[in-house]
């Protein structure tokens, strides 16, 4: 029974249980109960022989309703006219990006090559260069299956595993013939035009028999474009996972790459807009986004906001309560009051750290939520502070009755001087003047004044 | 399929089978050309490469598929080369007859029987006010942006600008933007509607927050008057948070000002609703309710305020957090509330207000970075921006924005949203495919 739960709550997968795959008799129940559980979105799987990265796989149109499975891939683009130098220049950066949050390093997923020679020796080389000095899986995007088939000669599918982008209402089929013989993912695009999508769709799955497919409705900015964009994701997922619509049901690919040729004008100005499609079409259902810019300022909002949207909604990011060393601290060091939203804590503890300073963390239990919001939610009060203090025995690990609470808590530092009895201390309104602050404020003076006066 | 070892012996007779097969590829190429003949159930093996016509089901023609691994072809002999050659060709005839099968796009068709209040915001003339323009948002009975045939929602969103009553500390990028103006809130509010086009002032009276500076009621009026007079928008008057003192705030300046549609922002579950609430129900004024993130809470405050307050005057605040800060909290209260109030629960079918300054809490909107990230003065506004587009695909309905840029940026994104949905080139959506791009 546990595992019945687990299993419809998908946290288990049927393939745990051993004896419904092995033994014969369960065949017939493996196989409807496989069924059952295959997400409406299907999941598609691109792989380079050191990395897997798996798109799809959606049950649900919004993300209360079940966790989003498969956060979207992100992909940045080569192109076949680039040096040798620049490739491998790009692809290192691409590699490299990295940004740590909640203790989580926040990378890239991809490398679309793009062919702007149209030469399939020119577009073979470009690849053969990616594929030399990435780890990363790869998106081959040309309309002209030549090229796409020379690349594949150099990538020797299984080892790699691209998707291939794309299937357009002109070179269907042989795009079909060259993903079957690689047996690789096809994207498939009708920008513009979704019933001419769902029509090859329809041909390329049940005619051609090809399973693995991905889609691009088109991705455009601009009066009539912007709005065709968010309205086809939108249609697509909404008939995957409502109606079960099977020629809906692939994974999604965003190009905000294409404001590069949609714009022109100031490139801060272009990769703003590619910046605001990538969100719009993260938000909205997007599996896999490719794009142009390299430069931290556009891609960081995406990974991070990547990483919410695709966390658990029923469990809030957050710590366990409870005191914390930071450093070793004595007797008459500082106490730091905190919440124990996981990134709330660990912004804090790293700031700390790297002020060096010595000093309990108190960390409150404010059910996930960060300073600001837990003050106005009333989940960050003098009673909850009172009760960390309790729980703790914090009158046991130190000497004097001082705590400082975050600056966002300002307008709780009454209540909770009235509820806890200990003085309390405004602390700076980011953790990371928590060193200046702590030198300027925790001297031997005023910790003995503060005491005097208590 | 092909074998893997090259035969060393091969025998004439072995031989002159295998070109007796390249001739009648050749021919059967020929005739399909031609159209002369059809293959049905056909196999024929050779070394190399393997030739299947399969047929299907009746309706269906013959496809051909060959199978042939490219390092195969590579080390084959001529002779072997030229029949793959052949059996390409006859694939590429006998593929012409794999039509496309046709279908429509089944377009989505939700149900929902609820509907989210019209709340108006500001007073004109004729409704004894003096906002020369007035905003009404809300009125939908679909979610936002899924574009369901034959529904158009009745009001797009609308973008205020946030004014604070004292100097408080701002991030750079909106001091660049405001300059001097950002210590006279009059000032700034003009600049806000007339250079920028925010299309409806915030006046935050910070200054009241009795741990600040304590200002009395009667100079958060004086401020409130002055705003009015200089900017004839919509204002939505904000107090310091502070639950006591809000209410006093609120009460005398609804007390001035009982006929130009005030908002206020905000009510929650912390103040002495009764102490205020009669006094908002005299007037015309449109209350915003905050309860962050909890849609129980919200449910709470909402009944309670419905006491006193029309719901066609009230606004819902959820809260949101910048990127990286709780956003998906927010999100998914908002989406929540949304969906079930189109489902008809009546208590949550209100318009949707968005604090998106706090986006700006966000430390990588105000924080110098490694010069990788970028210059703060670029990533504070996107943080704004992009946060409250997130917001607007949950549905959001007035925003509180501090950066010029993103008002500007927003109202082109609502322009594009609103728009009929045809893209005018879809011809040109894959040329990013094949130009080469400025490399930064």
């Amino acid at each position: 029974m546990a595992f019945a739960v687990r299993l419809a709550s998908l946290e288990a997968k049927v393939e745990d249980c051993p004896p419904i795959v092995e033994e014969e008799k369960y065949r017939e129940s493996y196989e409807k109960l496989r069924a059952l559980l295959l997400p409406p979105v299907k999941e598609v799987v691109l792989k380079s022989p050191k990395r897997v990265v798996k798109i799809g796989g959606k049950y649900v149109l919004y993300r209360h309703e079940m966790r989003y499975h498969n956060p979207a891939a992100i992909a940045i683009d080569v192109d076949d006219s680039m040096e040798r130098d620049i490739i491998v220049k790009r692809v290192s950066a691409i590699e490299g990006f990295e940004y740590e949050y909640v203790g989580q390093k926040l990378k890239l997923d991809a490398i679309a090559i793009r062919s702007v020679t149209n030469d399939p020796k020119q577009f073979a080389r470009a690849v053969s260069i990616v594929a030399e000095n990435s780890s990363l899986p790869l998106i081959l995007c040309s309309v002209n299956p030549a090229v796409i088939e020379a690349a594949l000669n150099v990538l020797n599918p299984p080892h790699h595993r691209p998707l291939i982008y794309a299937a357009t209402k002109d070179n269907w089929r042989e795009m079909a013939e060259i993903a079957k013989r690689f047996d690789v993912p096809l994207a498939v695009t009708a920008p513009g035009d979704l019933d001419l999508l769902v029509s090859l769709v329809k041909t390329l799955s049940e005619d051609m028999g090809l399973k693995e497919l991905a889609l691009d409705p088109g991705c455009f900015t601009g009066p009539g474009g912007l709005s065709y964009t968010i309205k086809a994701f939108s249609w697509l997922r909404y008939k995957a996972t409502n109606d079960l619509w099977k020629y809906a049901g692939y994974p999604l690919i965003a190009t905000p790459i294409s404001v590069w040729t949609q714009m022109s004008g100031d490139p801060k100005d272009v990769m703003w807009w590619e910046a605001v499609l990538a969100t719009m079409l993260m938000t909205r259902y997007a599996d896999i986004i490719i794009m142009h810019s390299l430069d931290g300022w556009v891609l960081l909002p995406q990974v991070m906001w990547r990483f919410q949207l695709y966390t658990d909604p029923r469990k809030p990011v957050s710590v366990p309560p409870g005191l914390r060393e930071i450093g070793k601290p004595s007797e008459t060091s500082p106490i730091l009051v905190t919440t124990n939203y996981a990134l709330t804590y660990s912004i804090v503890l790293s700031d700390a750290e790297k002020a060096k300073v010595n000093a309990w963390l108190l960390v409150v239990d404010t059910e996930g939520l960060a300073v600001d919001v837990a003050v106005a939610g009333r989940k960050f009060t003098g009673d909850r502070v009172a009760e960390t203090i309790k729980s703790t025995e914090l009158d046991k690990k130190v000497k004097h009755k001082i705590l400082i609470i975050p600056g966002k808590a300002a307008r709780v530092s009454g209540e909770i001087e009235d509820a806890s009895k200990w003085r309390v201390l405004v602390g700076p309104m980011d953790s990371s003047e928590i060193g200046k602050w702590l030198e300027r404020n925790w001297t031997q003076e005023k910790v003995k004044e503060l005491m005097e006066g208590a | 399929m092909s074998s893997k070892e090259p035969k060393r012996d091969r025998d004439d007779v072995k031989a002159r089978r295998e070109a007796s097969i390249y001739s009648l590829l050749a021919k059967i190429s020929e005739a399909l050309e031609k159209g002369v003949v059809e293959l049905y159930n056909v196999e024929i093996e050779a070394d190399e490469l393997e030739i299947r016509f399969a047929t299907q089901t009746s309706q269906q023609l013959p496809i051909p598929i060959v199978v042939t691994p490219p390092k195969a072809v590579e080390e084959a002999k001529p002779g072997v080369k030229a029949a793959y050659e052949v059996a390409k060709a006859v694939e590429v005839v006998a593929k012409k007859v794999v039509e496309l099968s046709k279908i429509a796009f089944e377009e989505p068709k939700p149900q929902f029987s609820g509907r989210v209040v019209e709340v108006k915001l500001g007073a004109s003339r004729e409704e004894g006010g003096t906002r020369e323009r007035t905003i009404v948002v809300g009125g939908h009975t679909m979610p936002a942006y899924y574009y369901i045939a034959g529904y158009r929602p009745p009001h797009p969103p609308a973008f205020g600008g946030d004014v604070f009553d004292i100097k408080i500390g701002l991030p750079r990028a909106v001091k660049l933007a405001f300059g001097d103006a950002l210590d006279n809130p009059v000032e700034w509010a003009r600049i806000w509607v007339e250079k920028y086009g925010a299309e409806a002032v915030d006046i935050h009276l910070v200054s009241t927050d009795p741990t600040f500076k304590d200002a009395p009621p009667e100079e958060a009026v004086r401020t409130v008057d002055a705003i009015l007079q200089a900017v004839k928008v919509p204002i939505v008057v904000g107090g310091s948070g502070n639950p006591e003192k809000d209410v006093k705030v609120f009460r005398r300046v609804v007390d001035a000002f009982p006929s130009e549609g005030l908002v206020l922002n905000s009510l929650n579950l912390d103040m002495k609703l009764e102490e205020v609430c009669p006094y908002i129900a005299k007037v015309n004024a449109t209350v915003i309710n905050f309860s962050p993130m909890d849609l129980d809470k919200a449910e709470q405050i909402n009944r309670k305020t419905y006491e006193w307050i029309p719901r066609n005057r009230i606004i819902l605040d959820l809260n949101i957090g910048g990127i990286g800060y709780g956003t998906e909290y927010g999100f998914t209260a908002m989406e929540r509330a949304r969906l079930s109030a189109l489902l008809g629960n009546e208590l949550l079918q209100h318009p949707f207000n968005v604090g998106a300054a706090n986006a700006w809490g966000a430390r990588e909107a105000w924080m110098t970075m490694d010069p990788y990230w970028g210059p703060k003065e670029i990533r504070g506004p996107l943080w704004e921006t992009l946060t409250s587009l997130i917001c607007l695909l949950a549905g959001a309905d007035y925003y509180m924005l501090v950066h010029p840029l993103s008002v500007k940026v927003m109202k082109a994104v609502r322009e594009y949203l609103f728009s009929e949905p045809k893209p005018s080139d879809p011809e040109k959506a894959l040329d990013w495919l094949s130009k080469a791009l400025p490399v930064i």
